[in-house]
């Protein structure tokens, strides 16, 4: 047996890779089926599932409600292809943001000198790796009405002799896009860093001996090779986004709700597992598509894989 | 020589990003010396007069710890070690069990060809490109559906039924772990010579002789580093946890979100700070480990 | 200890790999090879000629598709490198890393289960044998690119194999050095009596130390023999053009027997006298001649010889120790090597561009070979 196994490298492969296999096939593949298989159930009164075959759940995520407000049988009722177009939003207007802000930073360090570099990335580590609870707990105690930045707001305005009303940051959409951003702004700058990294100095020697200016320089040799990292970095940031709850539910109490609230709630409060998942399915099916339409156009880069 | 490295504009910009990040961090640390209890606003930071600290401008509490009361109360506070313990038991389980077979399933997906192999590239991808909360609900579907049948079939009830607790927590933090360790394991294959097991093999060792002489050790860093990361991974997952922990297998992150919706005490900052401290260390040795593992040059 | 006739025997073995894009290649394609016992033997070839993947079939990294591998009359194709009784030297030295260069050279005897004292005297004696005693404790990383090598020779050979397999152990190491071990190896062959087998791309290496020389190309043996065998009688216009230089020419046999063939060629419009070296050649064949630089002799154009043709001088080059001379034939361009055994100080003692000479061959260097 022992020969067999030596003489067929086919079957050693498949005998190393079969425990990682079967764990992520039972702990990934079936969950998924199962999701997609209970999104066409329907709800039974006790909270549990019945199986069976129905597209009430799909239909009620895109606007068709049968529990209308004025009594009729039908009607139209946007609720939850806001959340989901408000999702969108958030998560594109993150990532842009995300983009702007990242991009300076990780062109400093890249254009750093050598053996500063890993002490500059080591500072945009820290917070990464620091707990994502803790990190929207933070902004929560900075933007509180009694927070550290109403105070220093306060401070200055009394310094300047204006009158101050403490500002609501809390609870607001603003604060929700505040949290994202801080959330995910390491998953950008990492991927861009790593692709700046790889551009050769002599490049930049080239673009100025051939007759091109700083901004020149940057735009039309800088810039595109950096986009493969700008690419991993907008999926590394837009997906987990439009996936995040608990920003929203700590940042935006009960005033924004996203596609994640929505699952979150269906599965905790409602107790309704049909929906949940339906709506759980309609999210990845929207990941999907994104990645691969970004994918398709961009390439997938081992940025990923480095940040 | 660039001149947009001196470019005011970047160095204005990067200052200020680094201030974003580390602004609520500060918050929070500084926090966690707050002189008052309802941690609203900040009264000062605490002062000491022998062994009793002023609270909220005029209470006086007996405390030995000084300005540190809030970290000797986080210490009394029996939850949260609780929550501490179950946290570091379930990550040691499960970097120990995704290390081992993400270890094994990098060799295999680097070194050999087989019929099986496109579907484990693809099961290793999706918990990459899916959002955790789809994963979270679909494990927590598995296992109320599974656990419900089961517990049906075998007409089970009170105790030995089937619940979420440190199990599942344990078997989901596995399945998104392994993807990590054996992306990290792989990339350090990928400069690995082949020649040195075959070396060992012409020398007299059989296969499993070689992996523990020869391979093993020369893949340690790698496969150590992708152990470190899923420890890390795991020790500061929230939404997997969220969906499949059930009542005793509470992990700090769910403990510190708990909190948050109730009562905030200076205590979630000290707990907090703690927290920072230990990941501090964790990515320091993380870097240090990268770096020694550096390919030796052949003279 | 010879138990056989022949040190290794490969009969008719072929194999195949798969593509990335799914066909099939055969790396090695039919060959068929017996290497003596005690003998230097190198496989020679450019990237791609199979010698590398011979090698490994014999080391037992790959196992054949078709055919067999004998190791001392036993047939081992099918065997794990770790029971043959062969070792192999890396062509990037493989050495552990993480170990010293005792450990490194004691792994093969505890593979071996040795006792603690008889490992230490054989890996004193290893190290000996390649003048680096006293570097036990050095870690691989600490030493230059001749030590790693040396050791890596040292951790082969402590373990007394059959055979030795060398892949392009060399490569790594600059000129001079290279030279040197190139010395040293056959030196340590002769010495120990053990077969080696070489695999190599250099020929000036193969024809320095082998006893005898496979040249390979294709997947397939293109010709096996002592270096001067394959040198001075190559056996068709690739060995003839792989090996030293040639110079070939296009012709048809007008006449043909055992020891002689006469050859019209059309660039030098004139017949040439030279001897056959396929058994197959024909009356009326289209061959090709091929005629060694170092073995045309320039004369004066109005000498009488057999093989003699008219030539004009077309460029010298001052290479040191020789002279190449470019002539001009009929349109064809043969190059000439002359030995510089007067001072060329005096720069009319090289041939003038323009100059017509008379070009000679004797017969015995003119080899007729079949068109490729």
């Amino acid at each position: 047996m022992l020969k067999k196994l030596r003489e067929n490298k086919a079957l050693q492969g498949t005998f190393l890779a079969l425990p990682t296999t079967l764990w992520l096939f039972v702990l990934l593949i079936i969950p998924l089926f199962l999701t997609l298989i209970i999104s066409f159930g329907k709800r039974s009164p006790d909270g549990g599932v019945i199986y069976t075959f129905t597209l009430d759940n799909y239909i009620r995520l895109f606007g068709y409600e049968t529990n209308c407000a004025n009594g009729q049988s039908a009607c139209f009722d946007p609720l939850y292809v806001q959340i989901l177009w408000r999702s969108l939003t958030l998560a594109f207007n993150t990532t842009v943001i995300v983009i702007s802000m990242a991009y300076p930073l990780a062109y400093f360090i890249a254009r750093a000198h050598p053996q500063k570099r890993n002490t500059y990335l080591f500072m945009v580590l820290i917070p990464l790796w620091t707990n994502f609870v803790i990190r929207v707990y933070a902004w929560m105690m900075l933007l509180r009405k009694e927070g550290a930045i109403n105070i220093i707001l306060g401070t200055v305005a009394n310094w300047l002799g204006i009158d101050f009303v403490p500002l609501e940051m809390l609870y607001t959409p603003g604060a929700v896009l505040v949290g994202m951003v801080y959330e995910f702004l390491p998953f950008m700058i990492l991927p861009i860093y790593t692709s700046l990294e790889k551009i050769d100095n002599s490049l930049y020697e080239a673009a100025a001996d051939l007759g091109a200016n700083p901004i020149r320089a940057f735009l039309r040799v800088t810039l595109p090779l950096s986009m493969p990292g700008v690419v991993a970095g907008t999926i590394l940031v837009f997906i987990p986004v439009m996936g995040t709850f608990i920003v929203s539910d700590i940042l935006g109490g009960r005033q924004v709700i996203l596609i994640g609230n929505l699952i979150q709630r269906q599965f905790l409060d409602a107790r309704d597992a049909t929906f949940g998942s339906a709506a759980s399915l309609i999210l990845m099916v929207m990941t999907l598509i994104v990645t691969y339409f970004y994918t398709r156009k961009f390439g997938f880069g081992e940025e990923i894989v480095a940040a | 020589m660039n001149p947009f490295k001196r470019s005011p504009f970047v160095i204005i910009a990067t200052t200020l990003v680094y201030i974003f990040l580390y602004a609520p961090i500060v918050g929070l640390i500084l926090y966690s010396f707050n002189a008052s209890r309802a941690n609203v606003t900040f009264q000062g930071f605490i002062t000491q007069t022998s062994d009793r600290v002023v609270m909220d401008g005029s209470l006086v509490v007996a405390s030995p710890c000084g300005a540190f009361h809030w970290y000797c109360d986080l210490a009394k506070n029996r939850d949260v070690l609780e929550a501490a313990g179950n946290t570091l038991s379930i990550a040691f389980t499960a970097t120990i069990i995704s290390t081992i077979i993400g270890t094994m399933s990098a060799i295999a997906l680097q070194r050999y060809d087989f019929k099986l192999k496109p579907f484990s590239q693809l099961a290793l991808y999706i918990p990459i490109v899916i959002p955790e909360i789809v994963m979270g609900i679909g494990v927590l579907t598995l296992f109320s559906q599974f656990f419900g049948w089961l517990n049906n079939a075998l007409a089970l009830s009170g105790d030995a039924r089937l619940s979420l607790g440190i199990f599942t927590v344990t078997v989901s933090h596995i399945a998104f772990m392994v993807p990590f360790v054996t992306l990290v394991v792989q990339a350090r294959l990928q400069g690995f010579d082949k020649s040195y097991e075959e070396a060992a093999m012409d020398l007299g060792a059989d296969e499993w002789t070689t992996f523990r002489r020869v391979t093993l050790p020369m893949l340690l860093p790698g496969v150590l580093s992708g152990a470190l990361l899923a420890f890390t991974l795991s020790l500061d997952d929230f939404v997997i946890t969220f969906f499949t922990n059930g009542p005793g297998s509470t992990t700090l992150p769910i403990y510190v979100y708990g909190l948050l919706r109730r009562i905030i005490t200076p205590q979630v900052n000290a707990l907090s700070t703690v927290w920072i401290l230990i990941v501090f260390f964790a990515v320091m040795a993380i870097q240090i480990l990268q770096s020694r593992d550096a390919k030796p040059r052949h003279a | 200890m010879a138990n056989s006739e022949f040190a290794v025997e490969l009969r008719d073995v072929v194999k195949r790999f798969v593509t990335p894009e799914g066909g099939e290649v055969a790396a090695v394609n039919h060959v068929t090879m017996q290497i003596k016992n005690g003998e230097f033997f190198s496989m020679l070839g450019s990237s791609g000629c199979g010698k590398t993947t011979s090698l490994r079939m014999i080391a037992g990294f790959e196992w054949p598709t078709e055919g067999e591998v004998y190791i001392e009359g036993k047939p081992m194709g099918h065997t794990p490198p770790f029971q043959r009784k062969v070792n192999t030297v890396f062509q990037s030295y493989a050495l552990f890393q993480h170990m010293t260069v005792a450990q490194n050279i004691a792994f093969g005897l505890e593979m071996e289960k040795a006792s603690a004292d008889e490992i230490e005297k054989r890996v004193k004696r290893a190290l000996e044998m390649v003048q680096l005693t006293g570097m036990e404790r050095r870690k691989p990383k600490q030493l230059s690119g001749g030590q790693q090598q040396r050791v890596a020779v040292a951790r082969a050979l402590v373990k007394t194999p059959d055979v030795l397999l060398l892949d392009e152990p060399l490569g790594a190491l600059d000129l001079k050095l290279r030279k040197e071990m190139q010395l040293e190896l056959k030196a340590l062959q002769q010495q120990l009596g053990i077969t080696f087998i070489y695999v190599t791309h250099d020929q000036e290496e193969a024809l320095t130390m082998s006893d005898r020389i496979a040249v390979m190309s294709g997947g397939q043996v293109q010709q096996m023999g002592t270096p001067v065998e394959v040198y001075e009688r190559p056996a068709n216009q690739f060995v003839a053009d792989f090996i030293g230089e040639s110079n070939f020419l296009e012709g048809e046999i007008k006449s043909l027997d055992a020891k002689e063939a006469r050859v019209f060629v059309p660039a030098l419009n004139s017949e040439l006298v030279g001897i056959p070296i396929n058994p197959n050649l024909v009356n009326g064949e289209q061959v090709v001649i091929s005629i060694r630089p170092e073995k045309i002799r320039i004369t004066d154009k109005n000498a009488n010889a057999m093989n003699l043709f008219h030539a004009k001088v077309m460029n010298t080059v001052y290479i040191g120790s020789d002279t190449h001379i470019y002539i001009d034939v009929g349109g064809k361009r043969l190059k000439v090597l002359e030995q510089n055994h007067i001072s060329r100080l005096d720069p009319n003692s090289f041939y003038q561009v323009g100059q017509e000479v008379g070009v000679m061959l004797m017969p015995e260097n003119t080899l007729v070979l079949k068109k490729d």
